[in-house]
């Protein structure tokens, strides 16, 4: 329930302050919100699953975002932002996929 | 310590309330986090241009491609430009060709008798009550006159005399081109005035032979010459322009 109105008040925060995005971030925030949103998604299925535990949530997702992020930084370094970018967003698209689908089949039952 | 103060027995249990509560806050927070950032993310990508979020290895390629496109376009402005001077050129050219030609062809119209001609020169009217002016007097004064460099000349305002014009007695008077002219005959010629007048008033000229059968030779030099007779046209059958 908080949860919900945390993430309510987050989305309406940003829609109040409309805070620009800071030129050294740029290339990290879409990447860090893909990631998030995965870890997010992984922390329902364990809910519905039963074994949530909010020690897990909270470290895998600062891992997540920090992970995500040092590997596009890492990227730019060598001179391979774009793809590794590309393959950060593939993966953790293929995990929220995944969840999503095992949220799906507990919810639905199909 | 929250069991300071948990004096109701209507509380609920404190101690998993706690931990309860800590999750919940620390995941409302990440959450807030997480929706406060692709809030953000979604507003700077949609309201920022389209390079905002390139890497920077993009945007010089792009600016490279840029450079490259303008230095082609620069390279093909010079190239039109070039075309459009040569065209400039040559159309310069045709136009002075097209005048040239233009002169050319008033000179041989005059020349041919194709056009009537003005300007100024002698108009010279001889007086032949006799009759005894013939063809051979009228071809001694056009080759007088031509000499003195008549360009354009006519008979009677009848004949145009060009190059082909003949002459030929007839019972009457004469006949040009076979136009019969008879006295007194007016030959109007254009080129310079008083040469044209000395050519005929010369000891031994047309004013003498006029004289000796009684017919007088009358020279006027007006300002304008008319010369308005068209000469007969004439294809050549054999001739052929040479290349």
């Amino acid at each position: 329930m908080i949860a919900a109105v945390g993430l309510l008040a987050g989305l309406l925060l940003g829609l109040v302050l409309q805070p620009s995005v800071p030129l050294a971030l740029q290339p990290y925030l879409p990447i860090a919100v893909v990631a998030a949103l995965d870890a997010t998604f992984g922390a329902l299925r364990a809910y519905l699953d039963g074994i949530f535990d909010d020690k897990v949530f909270v470290i895998s997702f600062v891992s997540n975002v920090v992970i995500a992020a040092l590997i596009v930084y890492l990227g730019d370094q060598l001179g391979v932002g774009n793809q590794l970018s590309t393959g950060v967003v593939v993966v953790l698209g293929i995990r929220i996929f995944s969840n999503v689908a095992a949220i799906r089949r507990h919810v639905l039952h199909a | 310590m929250p069991e300071t103060h948990g004096d109701g027995p209507d509380l609920p249990p404190p101690a998993p309330r706690q931990r309860f509560d800590r999750a919940q806050v620390v995941a409302a927070l990440l959450l807030a986090l997480l929706g406060f950032a692709t809030v953000v993310q979604l507003r700077s990508n949609s309201d920022d241009g389209a390079y905002a979020g390139a890497r920077r290895g993009d945007l010089v390629q792009l600016l490279d491609s840029l450079d490259t496109a303008n230095q082609r376009a620069q390279s093909q402005i010079l190239e039109l430009e070039s075309t459009r001077r040569e065209l400039l050129d040559s159309s310069t050219q045709t136009q002075a060709a097209l005048e040239e030609a233009r002169r050319e062809a008033d000179t041989l119209a005059i020349l041919s008798g194709a056009v009537g001609a003005t300007g100024p020169g002698v108009r010279i009217t001889v007086e032949d009550p006799t009759g005894q002016v013939g063809a051979s007097v009228m071809l001694n004064v056009i080759e007088e006159l031509r000499d003195a460099g008549a360009e354009a000349m006519e008979i009677n305002d009848q004949v145009r005399v060009v190059a082909q014009t003949f002459f030929a007695d007839d019972g009457e008077g004469i006949t040009a081109d076979g136009i019969q002219v008879s006295p007194p005959y007016v030959i109007d010629a254009i080129g310079d005035a008083p040469t044209l007048s000395v050519a005929t008033t010369f000891p031994g000229g047309l004013e003498d032979i006029v004289a000796t059968v009684n017919g007088t030779v009358e020279v006027e030099m007006p300002e304008e010459v008319e010369v308005t007779a068209l000469s007969v046209r004439r294809d050549p059958d054999y001739a052929r322009p040479a290349d």
